[in-house]
């Protein structure tokens, strides 16, 4: 078959089937994506805000090699883990990751002036925009839940029979469960926020900062605005409460509580509320580099 | 007479930034064959070629590429191939991959993606840098990279901005040669350069912009035809220079005869290019001279370049 008849088939396959098709151009987007950008020194610092508990939580598991294994300190242990996650990956870890990888995800092939290369090739711009998305979803997804099962491996294991038991047998592996879909989905959330926010503002940072300023405020506010925040659907999925002391404990005010469905309903539909508004705003994107 | 669905047609094309002026009221409709889009920086070329494309959308007016929009991606990109005048690269990118994941997003199976890649890097001259990196290209190695990528997906229409920058002799002569075969297998290509001689060798048509506007847009000889206040150049290879020079002088609408060096030409410039061959063919039946050839000698891009814009790119 020649390029031409080739072209054609792809072509009357478009017609006929355009979500085959689409569903194919954002899976060879995610494929590039992700070998370009994954395993990059660009992303050393992403990298770091992931594993950096998880370095720690080794270095902690090592330094206490010999020290008493009872149900106290493993309770203890779970505590330290829910605040890995509630106060720092939620807080500051995902959420400048997120700041990161998918304000970049246009703005920076605006700044490195390659974005036309993709207005180039023959994918709707919709399709560009939940490609990279995903991918970036993806990238942000696989980084911290291994960084979290890192950390979850070290504090467990020292437990031996007791963490075994706590971890198959008890709540272990709950927790666990919903702490990975609190980074899926808050990577999701956040990831769609500075998406939409790069798409909007020519330097993201500035609203960032003021995203992260309400994101930290919103527990004390009406829970009508409480609903228009990442973290207040995050919270509803925590499986251990903490009470941290002094400012921290702003973090932790328990919101009103939701269900689960409606919980996770809520946030993707917040989610790809923000990515329709994504790709209504790339479809009016100029390439005009020297504008930028 | 070419359908309409073959061609690029700009109906009433504006475009504004902001209170800038990109291009006004821009209407012309380009056949298949070479394009030659010429004009001073600052007119307009680059703006046009992004409209054609859809890089940027047009304040007012349409336009269609072979009867398709820009807004239709996948039928459009599968049509066209553009090769930007922006040297920029994906960070880390290399040759080859430069070419391959377009046309992996365009869907083509990795097989034939593959070959078309290899295809198009042969093309070009790519092959055996096409595993290193581009940002260790050289500016020409870039522009080739870039041409690569444009035409892999076998367009029907190649747009190319300043294609000819950054390249050596060699490698212009080459590409020049590579366009021409591109338009002889029936691809319609527009081609914008400040390479005025270089693009003139190749071109079927002319586009001449300033400062926004399309100055004049046709055949070469047909828009020379029509700069009627510039007397036409027209050289005369002969066997008595001398003799059709004097014979010339004689005729009012001469305003010019100029002997080579060699003795054995003349150029003439004159108002009436009909009533001088006249003269030639009484000249030759009358045996006073043996006329080898007779060519215009400023029927080309440079020449109405030069007259309807002017050395220092203002409107002559």
């Amino acid at each position: 078959m020649n390029v031409s008849e080739l072209s054609a088939d792809v072509l009357a396959g478009t017609r006929e089937q355009p979500w085959r098709v689409w569903r194919g151009q954002i899976g060879v987007l995610i494929q590039r994506e992700l070998r370009r950008g994954l395993f990059t020194k660009r992303r050393i610092w992403i990298y770091l805000l992931a594993f950096t508990p998880t370095l720690i939580t080794l270095i902690h598991r090592v330094g206490q090699f010999s020290d008493a294994v009872d149900a106290n300190s493993l309770r203890d242990e779970t505590q330290v883990l829910a605040g890995i996650v509630q106060l720092y990956y939620v807080k500051l870890g995902l959420f400048f990751a997120c700041m990161g990888i998918f304000s970049w995800l246009f703005r920076g092939e605006m700044v490195e002036r390659t974005l036309h290369y993709a207005f180039l090739s023959p994918v709707r711009r919709e399709v560009l925009v939940i490609g990279k998305f995903l991918a970036g979803a993806i990238t942000a997804i696989l980084l911290f839940e291994t960084a979290l099962l890192g950390c979850f491996y070290f504090i467990y294991s020292r437990f031996g029979a007791l963490g075994t038991a706590y971890v198959f047998h008890g709540p272990g592996l709950r927790q666990m469960g919903a702490y990975a879909l609190v980074i899926a989905l808050g990577a999701l959330g956040y990831g769609a926020v500075f998406l939409g926010l790069s798409l909007v503002f020519k330097n993201p940072i500035v609203p960032g900062a003021l995203f992260f300023g309400w994101e930290a405020i919103t527990p004390i506010l009406p829970r009508s605005l409480q609903l228009l925040s990442i973290t207040f659907y995050l919270k509803q999925l925590y499986p251990v409460r903490i009470t941290p002391p002094g400012i921290l404990s702003l973090f932790t005010i328990e919101p009103e509580p939701l269900s689960w469905f409606a919980t996770i309903g809520c946030l993707l539909c917040f989610t790809a509320s923000i990515l329709v508004f994504s790709c209504y705003r790339i479809r009016k994107v100029e390439i005009t580099y020297t504008a930028d | 007479m070419t359908s309409e669905n073959a061609k690029i047609v700009f109906d009433g094309v504006s475009k504004f930034y902001g209170e800038i002026l990109g291009v006004n009221r821009v209407s012309f409709s380009l056949d298949p064959g070479i394009t030659a889009l010429v004009g001073p920086n600052g007119s307009g070329k680059t703006t046009l070629m992004n409209l054609m494309t859809g890089l940027i959308q047009p304040t007012h007016g349409t336009v269609l590429v072979r009867g398709l929009s820009p807004s239709q991606p996948e039928d459009f990109f599968r049509q066209v191939g553009y090769c930007t005048q922006f040297d920029s690269f994906p960070r880390g990118v290399k040759g080859y991959d430069f070419v391959y994941w377009p046309l992996r997003l365009a869907r083509f199976p990795h097989a034939q993606a593959a070959q078309l890649a290899q295809d198009a890097l042969g093309r070009v001259g790519m092959q055996e840098a096409a595993n290193r990196r581009v940002a260790g290209y050289s500016k020409g190695m870039r522009q080739r990279i870039r041409l690569g990528q444009a035409i892999a997906h076998h367009p029907s229409v190649l747009i190319l901005d300043e294609p000819l920058n950054g390249l050596d002799p060699m490698a212009r002569a080459e590409m020049l040669a590579l366009f021409r075969a591109l338009a002889d297998e029936g691809l319609h290509l527009v081609i914008s350069s400040h390479i005025l001689e270089d693009v003139d060798r190749i071109s079927d048509r002319v586009v001449l912009m300033s400062s926004g506007f399309i100055v004049a847009e046709g055949q070469i000889q047909s828009v020379r035809s029509e700069v009627q206040d510039q007397p036409m150049q027209i050289l005369v290879r002969c066997s008595n220079a001398k003799r059709l020079a004097a014979e010339a002088f004689s005729l009012d609408h001469v305003v010019e005869a100029s002997i080579q060096n060699d003795g054995q030409g003349v150029l003439l410039r004159t108002t009436n290019a009909d009533e001088l061959f006249m003269l030639l063919n009484r000249a030759v039946v009358a045996g006073l001279v043996e006329i080898e050839a007779v060519a215009p000698a400023d029927e080309d891009v440079n020449s109405i370049y030069q007259y309807l814009i002017g050395s220092d790119g203002n409107l002559a």
